[in-house]
Formats: C-alpha cells, structure tokens, sequence
C-alpha cells in the first residue's frame, strides 16, 4: 500500500496534499479509509476475543462435570482444577455480550463500512471532520482497552450481564464482579458513547452535505441510507445510556440510591438509603438497547442490499419500500423498549401498547425480506463468498425474525422470557445476521480496502461451515427455551429437569467449537491476503457505485485524483436492455446509446414479441408492478 | 474543506437535495452542531425523565406529594439572612443566563457584520455573565448543602400541616410527622437536584471556557483573516441550547 503524491496540476482540487509520516499514515491516520480498516482490524481481535469467550463458557455448559487441564492453564485461578469459577463464568457471559454487540457489531461493523463508505459511496473527498473521525477511532480504543483491562483485575470483569441491570450493578458488595471490574465497564461504555457520537455526528453530516453533484437522497445507495439511519440511531439513543450510567456511577459510588430499593444483603439492609427504583434503570437503558439491536442490525442490511443487487445483476426489487422501511424500522425502534420488560411489572396496558408497536416492525422487515428474494428471483446470480454470506444473512433474518414475532408478544413472553429461547432468537436475528452482513461486506469491499481479493475457495468453506454451525448452535436451543431452560445458568446437572437436556448441550458445544475454528480460515484468508492476495481490477464486482471509479491500487487521501465524479442515476441499474454491459455505473453520463446495439449484442435481451392477449393485460401489469415479467 | 465553498456556491441554483450543495445551505460545522445539540437534548431527556420517574413515585393521592416545596427550600438571597424570598435568587440566576444569551446574540450580530470591535465587547459580556451564573451556582449550592442537603440523604420534607392534609385525604395509610418542621422526604430529592443541575453546571462552564477561546482568537484576528465570524455562530448556537436547557430545569426543579 503505497500513498503517491498527486502531481503538481492536480494538487488544487486536493486538500490532503502533505507528505505522511508513519505515526499520521498508519496511526493518527485522518484518512477515512485508514480509519475504517483500523475499526476492522480491532473489530476482529475484539470478535476474536469474544467468540473465545463464548467457547470457554459453552465448554462448561457442555461438560460441567469434567476437568479441563487447559482451562486451568489458561484462566488460572479462574479455572482451578481445570473447572471453571461460577463468578467468572457469569463474568464471560457479560464481556462476552458486551464485546459482541458494542465493540464487534456496532464499532467493528458500523464503524468500518460508514467510514469506508459513506465518502466513497457519496462522492466526497473525506469525512465531514476528519479528526473528529480520528478521535471517534481513538476513544473507541481506548474504550476497548478499557474493557479487557477489567478481566484482569482481582475480583474478575462485570458479571451482570451484558444490560448491567441493578443491584446487580449498583451495589459493590453483591457479587465479586461487581467492584473494580464493573467501574470498568461503566467507564469503558462511557468512552464508548463519546466514540459512537463522534462517529455518528460525522457520518450524518456527511451523508446530507457532502454529496457529490447529482448524488441526490433516492440516488444514494442503500448502504448509504442504512448507515445514516443507523447514525441517527446512535446519535439519540446513545445519550440516554450515557444518563443511565451517569446515575448508576453516583449510585455505586457516591452514595446515591436512585436505582436502589430495600435491598438486604445477609439479612440486614444493604443501604442505609432506599427509594429508587431498578426498574426505571431498565426502562433507560432499553431506551438505548432496542435502538441498539438495529444499530447492530441496519448496516448489515444496507450491506445486503448492495450486494444481493450487484451479485444478482438486476436492480434492487423495491428501491423506495426500502428505504421507507428502514425509515419505519428506526422510528419504531425508539418506541418498542418495552418488549424486553413485559414481566418486570409493568402496567398490562403498558405491555400491550408495546406488543401492538412491537408486532408492527415485522411489516417493514418483511418488506425488507421479500425485496431481497425479489431481488433474487430469477436474476443472473454470481455466487460469490459475499453473495453467499448475504443469501446466509437473509436466511437468519427469516428464521431469527419469526420467534421475534413470539417474543413480542407479552403473553407468550411470561413463558420465554429470560430461557433460551430469547439466546437462540437475537442470536439468529441480531448476532449470526449482523456477523453474516459484516462478513459479506469484509468479501465485497475487501478488493477497495486493500487492492487485492480475497481466496474465494476458502471463503467458500469459511461461509458454508460458519452457516451450518451457526444454525447447529442456535437451532436446538429454541426447543430448549420452550421447555423452559433459563439463560445465563452456570450448571445444569444440578437440576434433574434440565439435565436431560446433556446431550444437546454437547452437540451445541461441539458446533460452536467447529464454527469458532472455522474462523481461522476467514483470519488466515483475511491477512494472508492484504500481502499476498491476488492483484484485483478496478471495480471486481462490475457495480455500479462510485466507491469503484476511485483508484484502489494507491491510497489517495482525497479518494479521486481530479475532479469528483457526476451522478447521473440511481446505483442499481443492472441488466438493463440497452445496455451493452449488464451494468451502468452512476458517474457515467447516458450518452443514449444508438438502435444499432440492440441488433448486434446477443447480450441484449430480445424485444418482446409475443403481444399480449388482451384478457392478459390485467395479468401483466400485475406481473410488471412485481417485477416478475421480463 | 476548501473545494466545498466553491462547489457550494456553484451549485446554489440546483434543488435542495441533489447533491453538490448542502440541503440547508449550512456548513459541516454547523449542522453538527445542530446534530451534536439534538443528542445532548436527548441526554438532559433523560435526565429530566429520571427525575420525573422518582418524583411522580413520591405521589401519595392524586394531589398531594411529600415532595418538598422548592419555594420553602430556595428562599435565601446573599446578604439578606432570615428574610423569606422564595425563588428570588434563583430568578436572578436565570436572568443573567437569559440577559448572556441576548449579549450572544448580539456577538453573533456583529459577526455578520464583521464588526471586530463589537464581537470582542459583546463576547466579554457573554463570558462575564457565564462566570456571573456559575458564581451565582456555587452560592446556591453551597447554601443548599449548609442546610442538610446530601447525596444519601434528604432532610427536606413537607411541613405538619402538608402531612395533615396529607391524612385527611389517604386513604387509610397514616403519615408520621416528625422531626420539626422538617421529616425526612423522599431520598433523591437533593441527589436528582445535585445531578442535573450539576450536569447543566457542567455544560455552562465548558461553554464558558469555548466562549474564552472564541475571544482570544477573535482578539487575535483568526476570524477577520478567515474572513467570516462563522464560529461566533456555532458557539452561539451551543450558548443558547445551554439556556434553553436551563429553562426546563428552572422549571422543574423550582417552579412545579
């Protein structure tokens, strides 16, 4: 990767023309690009880390009676004699959870392709502020280090689970997880928050100033779309954790007791002060966490969308219903929080004033699931990793998405809330979908990151092993859930109705240790081929947005070494009769392509010749509003 | 970035939304702020949410509370001990911050009209009244923590009569009065006050200190090379959100 100095005529239209040392090319890096293959790359080795943690812990679930020597050799006195600690057990499955959705879905994915994408996608030469982008990297990690700091303090990480409901969180004395390595948490979330404002204040600007000439709002590619209302997501939502947690940080150490009622500890009163009230820190922090799950769940979406298009060669079936759905699915987002509290007490009335708001989010992510396999239907597939990845998002999306229509509803949810029916549901719809998406843009846009392609081959195992554990892992534990199996418990040998379910315990076990070590083929494929990839072409995919006009063989601060490019059209325009190509990229003016194409290219798609039988032409027009008929 | 103004103005005849301009005719800087404002608005949502939460769960009848009367509470003025003028210092507080934002106007003014002079005067009346709040803050405060108020505690509370006409109305519960003219009231009471005022607090100081750093570079001339007084706008922008936020936390805090 080499960055080549502009030649002297152009320098005008550059505004980064600076000669770059190591510290400002790689590290203090204010390059938009540079910035988001550095999110990537602590993504990964926070994905890593977390999917290491979820091992450890399935290990125990599968096995609690055995020893495992190199547990012990591993975790130390965490794991004496080779078993693991029941505190530190619930301490994996909090970082675990908090790695996963904070620093691996919402930094790693949002992060990532916004940063990439968003200039490249809208023609702009940057980010709207690139030091804020850089300060956005940098306090995320620290925030990272923050968070693995707190596995090695004494009484062991946050162990309240991934929401840190009180008193759990609030009283240092309740479990040993809830000392130092709790401050931890909350301090690293608060770091976290700056870095997600950065980032989405950014972003948003960027996608409504910076758009190059031409680049209208229903030109701009769906990513583009996805990222911005997942930045407006995280711009308002975000805040009202930073409140919560400001609250909780008085609570545990100053003295306050908004979250805190009559509490005992060993039979006498753990709090001198009583009053607040545990719940309403749910109500804040749901307020947060619902966005959240879609924060996590857009930008993988956005993804999808862009490659299911390009790989289908056909226009993206429902352009409009897409973004109105994303549109419908953000502003429901903030007022569904509810759903994750039905049994906390809340008013009966409140609960189904949630369920109705809860329930009318599937209609736009069924819009979403049917534009893509009207996407599909009958286009000219090209079945790359990426595509595959994205068939295999919407695959979970579907699957995961139906037991969110269970879980939505308050009745039901007296019975599942809280089993393993809820694990399996986000990990399908949220956790295995977003990793999908994340995935499918690490195959599409890794020839823009670094100038070279990913091994197809091994991409192929990567996605084909990851999907079918994904599914062994997740699937079974849908029946464990409806039987009743409660989440987040450290051994269930000890309770004779939950032991029988042993064997499916180990089977779980024994897909996600494959799907965990099948991980070592996208890693080695990953970095094996930043150096020794294949060289790729300017535009691999033949796609027609403007992130492929800009050269990806050098890193060019400024992304186009002239002029910008014009926008002409929409971004999906594939296949189209009068095209010689199956593409039309949006910066290439319509010079009106003259008769004589049609005759010659056997490309072209035939007039139609067969007229229509009059009584048929209800029945085409049906077929034509579906996009069915050719 | 420079290209932008030219593309900018290039480009102002073309529709809003098409690309190459931006849609409301502002610079980046100023629609993040804009963005910046609307989560920090989110942020004092919440904070105010919580205080609305655990002051409603104070609610004993439908009109009675034992929340304590702020007017009760905040009744003392500097140099005028043992007389009792509610909210009257309070009042003032709030006109300093109201009559600074005018001076920010103002400031704002006479960057447009690249007036030099004018911006530093008025931005030395901005910051003397930001100072002038926080002073005015400190005092509350500390005399707030003079009479009892603590984070873990609460020893304000509504007077006999307030529990006696608290009585005649429940319903069957009986509330013990005790303690003087003062019971021990509902717990977060000076904590939320603490807090949320503090938070507010917060945000007068940092916007004081951007005020300074406005002013120093005004007097150094940044802005009149730059050719426009655009950040005056920007830190007004900030100064007035501050004010604005100031307004709902008098209100509730003090008024209702």
């Amino acid at each position: 990767m080499s960055t080549v100095a502009l030649k002297e005529e152009d320098s005008h239209t550059h505004d980064h023309h600076h000669k770059e040392s190591f510290v400002s090319k790689y590290i203090f890096s204010m390059d938009h690009k540079m910035i988001s293959k550095q999110f990537l790359i602590t993504g990964i080795i926070m994905g890593v880390i977390g999917m290491g943690m979820s091992m450890l812990f399935r290990l125990q679930l599968a096995w609690p009676d055995e020893q495992f020597g190199i547990l012990e050799m591993l975790l130390g006195k965490w794991a004496v004699d080779g078993k693991l600690d029941p505190n530190f057990y619930m301490g994996l499955v909090t970082i675990h959870g908090t790695i996963m959705v904070f620093y691996v879905l919402t930094a790693g994915l949002s992060g990532t392709f916004s940063n990439l994408l968003i200039p490249l996608q809208v023609g702009a030469r940057d980010m709207a502020s690139p030091f804020l982008n850089m300060l956005s990297y940098w306090f995320f990690f620290l925030s990272s280090v923050v968070l693995l700091s707190s596995v090695f303090v004494e009484t062991g990480p946050a162990s309240a689970g991934w929401t840190v409901y009180p008193p759990l969180s609030a009283l240092e004395k309740a479990v040993p997880g809830s000392g130092l390595g709790m401050t931890l948490w909350l301090v690293a979330i608060a770091l976290f928050i700056v870095s997600a404002l950065f980032g989405g204040i950014n972003y948003i600007s960027t996608v409504l100033n910076m758009r190059t000439k031409g680049m209208s709002m229903n030109r701009m590619p769906l990513t583009i779309w996805a990222f911005l209302f997942t930045a407006i997501l995280g711009v308002l939502s975000f805040p009202v954790l930073l409140g919560a947690s400001l609250f909780l940080i008085f609570d545990r150490s100053f003295g306050t007791s908004f979250y805190l009622s009559d509490i005992y500890l060993d039979g006498i009163g753990a709090l001198e002060n009583v009053g607040g009230s545990p719940v309403l820190y749910q109500h804040l922090f749901w307020f947060l966490g619902h966005p959240e799950v879609y924060i996590i769940l857009l930008p993988a979406l956005g993804i999808t969308s862009e490659v299911i298009s390009t790989n289908a060669r056909k226009p993206i079936f429902g352009y409009s219903a897409m973004v109105i759905s994303l549109a419908s699915i953000s502003f429901l987002s903030f007022i569904v929080w509810g759903h994750h509290m039905f049994i906390t007490g809340m008013n009966p009335f409140l609960g189904s004033v949630f369920m109705i708001l809860t329930l009318i989010i599937a209609v736009p992510s069924a819009v979403k699931a049917f534009n893509y396999l009207a996407t599909l239907w009958r286009g000219n597939l090209r079945l790359t990793p990426a595509m595959l990845f994205s068939i295999g998002l919407v695959s979970f999306f579907i699957s995961g998405g139906l037991t969110g229509i269970y879980l939505g509803n308050a009745a039901l949810d007296i019975q599942m809330h809280d089993s393993y029916f809820v694990v399996a549901h986000f990990h399908l719809v949220m956790g295995s979908a977003a990793i999908f998406g994340m995935m499918a843009g690490i195959y599409h846009w890794f020839p823009r990151m670094y100038g070279r392609m990913m091994n197809d081959t091994l991409g192929y195992f990567h996605f084909w092993i990851t999907f079918i554990t994904a599914y062994l892992v997740f699937f079974p534990m849908h029946f464990m859930g409806l039987a009743g199996v409660p989440r987040r418990y450290y051994q269930f040998t000890l309770m004779e109705d939950f032991s029988i379910w042993g064997d499916v315990n180990k089977l779980i076990t024994v897909a996600s240790l494959v799907g965990g070590f099948a991980q070592i083929l996208f890693l080695y494929n990953f970095f094996n081929s930043i150096f020794r990839g294949k060289k790729s072409a300017q535009n691999p995919w033949q796609s027609n947005t403007l992130e492929w006009t800009s050269p990806i063989e050098v890193r060019l601060h400024g992304n186009w070494p002239k002029e910008l490019p014009t926008v002409y059209r929409g971004p999906y325009e594939y296949s189209r009769p009068d095209r010689v190509e199956d593409f039309f990229p949006q910066h290439i003016k319509d010079e009106g392509f003259p008769e004589i194409l049609i005759t010659t290219e056997s490309k072209v798609a035939p007039k139609k010749v067969v007229l229509e039988e009059p009584s048929n032409v209800f029945f085409t027009a049906i077929k034509r509003i579906f996009g069915l008929s050719r | 970035m420079s290209n932008h103004t030219t593309t900018q103005a290039e480009f102002q005849d073309k529709p809003m939304w098409s690309g190459g301009r931006s849609p409301f005719d502002v610079s980046y800087g100023k629609l993040m702020m804009w963005i910046f404002l609307l989560s920090d608005a989110f942020t004092f949502s919440c904070l105010l949410v919580q205080y609305g939460a655990q002051r409603f769960s104070n609610v004993i009848t439908p009109i009675t509370s034992n929340w304590p009367n702020p007017a009760s509470i905040f009744n003392h003025f500097p140099f005028l001990h043992g007389l009792h003028l509610p909210l009257l210092f309070v009042s003032v507080m709030t006109f300093i911050l109201i009559l600074s934002s005018v001076t920010m106007v103002l400031a704002v003014e006479a960057g447009h009209r690249n007036s030099k002079k004018e911006v530093e005067k008025f931005m030395i009346y901005t910051i003397l009244g930001g100072f002038a709040f926080l002073g005015c803050q400190a005092w509350e405060w500390y005399t707030f923590i003079h009479e009892g108020a603590r984070l873990y505690g609460n020893t304000f509370g509504i007077t006999e009569q307030g529990y006696a006409h608290m009585n005649s109305l429940s319903f069957g519960d009986h509330f013990e009065w005790k303690n003087g003219d003062r019971t021990v009231g509902p717990v977060p009471f000076a904590a939320l006050f603490f807090i949320v005022t503090g938070f507010h607090g917060f945000h007068v100081f940092s916007g004081v200190v951007i005020n300074v750093i406005i002013y120093i570079m005004t007097v150094r001339g940044v802005f009149e090379r730059r050719g426009h007084y655009e950040m005056i706008e920007k830190t007004g922008l900030y100064w007035h959100f501050v004010d604005l936020v100031w307004v709902f936390v008098f209100t509730f805090f003090y008024l209702i």
